[in-house]
């Protein structure tokens, strides 16, 4: 269904321009959205897609510049006015309050009264209304911690219906999706689109783009770089407007020489804070020279798996081998020293103290090594030196390490990361979510890397919610679901098939 | 122990337990709108003090009650000005307040009324007083359920009977109003609240003013109800066992209640047991019982009530992500 060229247009952004200090994060942005269509903005993090949007949605405010909705002047001061012109938004992280029911969340800010009774009425009966029409069922006594993320993400789109959006953004909506829950999701965008709404996608995966968008903009460094039809483009356009360059969308790579085994991991069962099994009876081994990856949904104990064979939670039962040692419930320094090299999933959390220099997180973890100083002393000069190095090696930018780590981009953390840990040539090096909030042209950098360690004869265990990473990396996929291994696949498995699996329905 | 003894600890067990349940419903609005509280210490200290000052200065209660909450609602617009308007510590403006609070009235009492840091002692008319109920006098003497009702549930003053209203009233705010939904919510995820087009900033602030009014009831219980008169540091660490009993009840208006009865208990207990011997082991020193309620909240707080999830947002300032 291609959109109409006559009608009036949606949504129209006139020249708008945002400058947050120092950074330039709109410049001059025009772009003309039009109803009753899907249309997909791309870019890399950072390119000022979410800016944009949340200019559109009263968020921020534009420093320059004008907003038409359906041909109309309108001035979106705050979310409230942006709500009532008819727009909605789907945020990235849910902006759900997770111990309220559906209904609670629904009505939130909208609840007809100062008492709560018609309200809650009311919306139940608009509720199902809506799941009549779009085909939007949730149970709306449900409580949100409860609810599975495809679930809470259909709440966060009934919040934007229930208050009228014609007008509806997504940004990023399928990160946390299976793919068969992101399928889900596009089936009933395509509806909502059929029924006359406009929908705006802003993400950073290109197949999603070329499946359900009628049209696509391409954001670079602040800049609206280019607007096409999505017929009319390729992925490899799209990728080459994004970076601004040409980028190798797949990772080179010849065929594993896999040798003796480095990682075995036998029984392991792994608990979390609250006592819920997470990981549920796993055996695994990992070679020499073999890149394994765990795929799966996030939150299927991948997380947990990490932790235990990284020594920073310990297993309930079972137990875990480096090179034939039994190395269950060492520590992470004593693992380390072992041989282990961790590049942890949230690099905010675990990899990096944002607060600190550069220079210092690059030592991070292995700041009691001998070259970093004697004793209780650090050697400062031994350490930024060392920094240098891997800034030169790594292309980290900007090439400085005294600069708080805060103020480096996404991208450019994580190879702060990746550097630390594959400069100390661990033979055993675990990786969690490589890329996950890293722009493309790091991500082919960082891919490029962890290949590199396989074929010098490392063994790399792989955990990843992106599956197109997995499928390009793996030599071996293993499969998580609820806590178990549910299979074991080579990297051509079809996407449907290891989708399914990740679902828990085949094996 | 006899039956009567028991009796006249539950009365003053309620006695001891209102300006607790005051506090800690305090606590309840402003914690469960995201923001810590750890000035309720200073701002029932400086209700006090003010309630105590207009009831002597005014000879009317009821313009000491007025005072009251007029002087803690500004204390609790200035712990909302540092830590909702300029994002402050949360925790470091509460302490500053309790300070402030301790050392302010102590000075201004002796200021205005050079006798030690205490106001000068109130006439009868210009404190609240003892209500009888009908009949308590005739039913003080006819057996168990006259006693209590003329020792437990009659003989208290007014603000005793307001504090247990306030406890319907708290819940009936708090999940049965849009003031209150949203108040919830903000405590959870004051993003949800940003982008339903609600102001966070004023949601908190009108959550603090509900902390004031509470609190204002409170000190002005301690001034001008339990007491006659304002004492230095009267409250006595009070702020923080409400705290203590407000985690305890897992941020619930009702279990608040009943937590602050167990912990005025322990009190009017110990009370009770001064200069008394125990059974089979003599006379034990009443420091043991006054230790009783803080050995309860040590051991309450070190997780013996089970996994207590405060609201997810405490004590951090909202701050629109980029």
């Amino acid at each position: 269904m291609s959109p109409s060229p006559t009608a009036v247009p949606a949504i129209e952004l006139i020249g708008i321009d945002k400058k947050f200090g120092a950074v330039h994060a709109n410049k001059t942005i025009n772009l003309t959205v039009a109803k009753g269509s899907i249309h997909g903005i791309v870019g890399e993090n950072g390119a000022g897609k979410s800016t944009l949007m949340s200019i559109l949605y009263g968020f921020y405010h534009a420093d320059a510049g004008s907003i038409r909705i359906n041909g109309r002047d309108t001035v979106i001061h705050d979310s409230q006015a942006a709500i009532s012109a008819g727009i909605g938004m789907v945020h990235q992280h849910f902006m759900l309050v997770e111990n309220f029911s559906v209904l609670e969340n629904v009505i939130l800010g909208v609840e007809g009264g100062a008492l709560l009774g018609r309200g809650v009425a009311e919306a139940r009966s608009a509720l199902k209304r809506l799941e009549a029409d779009y085909g939007l069922d949730v149970d709306p006594d449900a409580i949100i911690e409860e609810l599975p993320v495809g679930l809470q993400q259909r709440v966060e789109i009934l919040k934007a219906l229930y208050r009228g959006a014609e007008i509806l953004i997504l940004d990023e909506p399928t990160g946390v999706l299976t793919p068969a829950e992101a399928d889900h999701l596009f089936k009933i965008l395509g509806v909502l689109r059929d029924q006359g709404k406009t929908i705006v996608l802003i993400t950073h995966k290109l197949r999603e783009i070329m499946a359900i968008t009628d049209s696509v903009s391409v954001m670079r460094r602040g800049e609206m770089v280019a607007t096409r039809h999505t017929t009319e483009t390729t992925v490899e356009e799209l990728a080459e407007l994004m970076v601004g360059r040409r980028v190798l969308l797949r990772v080179d790579k010849g065929p594993a020489a896999p040798s003796e085994v480095v990682l075995s991991v036998r029984n392991l069962t792994v608990k979390d804070g609250r006592g819920v099994t997470m990981v549920d009876n796993v055996s695994f081994d990992v070679r020499a020279g073999e890149v394994v990856g765990i795929a799966g949904v996030a939150g299927n104990g991948q997380s947990e798996l990490l932790e235990a064979i990284t020594g920073i939670r310990k297993p309930a039962s079972g137990e875990i081998l480096i090179h034939g040692q039994p190395v269950t419930g060492f520590d992470a320094a004593h693992l380390r020293s072992l041989g282990l090299g961790h590049i942890p999933e949230d690099r905010h959390h675990m990899g990096l103290v944002l607060n600190f220099e550069e220079s210092e997180n690059s030592v991070l973890g292995y700041h009691r090594d001998d070259r970093y100083g004697k004793g209780p002393m650090l050697d400062l000069d031994a350490c930024r030196d060392d920094a240098k190095a891997k800034i030169e090696k790594y292309d980290i930018r900007p090439p400085n390490c005294r600069l708080k780590t805060a103020n480096f981009s996404g991208g450019n953390q994580q190879k702060i990361v990746v550097a630390r840990e594959i400069e100390r040539d661990p033979a055993l090096l675990v990786v969690g979510q490589p890329t996950r909030g890293v722009d493309i042209g790091a991500i082919e950098f960082i891919h490029r890397r962890l290949i590199a360690m396989r074929d010098a004869g490392k063994a790399v265990l792989l955990v990843s919610v992106e599956l197109d990473e997995i499928r390009s990396l793996s030599d071996r996929i293993l499969v998580m679901f609820a806590g178990h291994v549910v299979g074991e696949k080579t990297p051509d498995t079809g996407e449907q098939t290891l989708g399914l699996m990740m679902a828990g329905i085949a094996a | 122990m006899e039956s009567l003894d028991l009796i006249s600890i539950l009365g003053s067990t309620i006695r001891l337990s209102i300006p607790l349940i005051f506090t800690a419903l305090a606590g309840l609005f402003t914690e469960r709108a995201g923001v810590f509280d750890i000035g309720l210490e200073g701002k029932m200290l400086f209700s006090a003090f003010a309630a105590a000052v207009a009831a002597f200065m005014t000879g009317s209660p009821w313009l000491g009650l007025l005072s009251g909450i007029t002087v803690s609602v500004l204390i609790s617009l200035i712990h909302g000005f540092a830590s909702i308007t300029n994002r402050g510590n949360q925790i470091v403006s509460g302490v500053a307040i309790n300070f402030l609070a301790s050392g302010l009235t102590a000075v201004l009492g002796q200021a205005w009324f050079s006798q030690g840091g205490r106001t000068p002692p109130l006439a009868a008319t210009a404190r609240f007083t003892e209500i009888v109920f009908p009949y308590a006098a005739e039913l003080r003497d006819t057996g168990l359920i006259g006693r209590f009702y003329a020792n437990v549930i009659s003989g208290h003053n007014i603000l005793t009977y307001l504090a247990f209203i306030a406890v319907p009233a708290s819940w009936w705010v708090l999940y049965r109003t849009r003031f209150g939904l949203r108040l919830r919510a903000v405590g959870e995820n004051p993003g949800a609240v940003d982008t339903a087009g609600i102001s966070v900033t004023w949601l908190r602030y009108r959550a603090t003013i509900c902390a004031g009014i509470l609190c204002g009831c409170s000190g002005t219980y301690l001034a001008i109800g339990q007491s006659a008169g304002f004492v230095k540091d009267m409250s006595a660490g009070k702020g923080y066992i409400a705290l203590a009993a407000l985690i305890f009840a897992k941020w619930r208006p009702v279990p608040v209640m009943l937590a602050c009865l167990l912990f005025g208990f322990l009190d009017a207990f110990a009370n009770f047991m001064q200069g008394k011997s125990v059974p089979g082991i003599g006379e034990v020193p009443v420091q043991i019982f006054q230790a009783l309620p803080y050995v309860l909240t040590c051991v309450l707080l070190a997780g013996f009530i089970g996994v207590a999830r405060p609201p997810k947002a405490g004590g951090v300032p909202y701050v629109k992500e980029r």
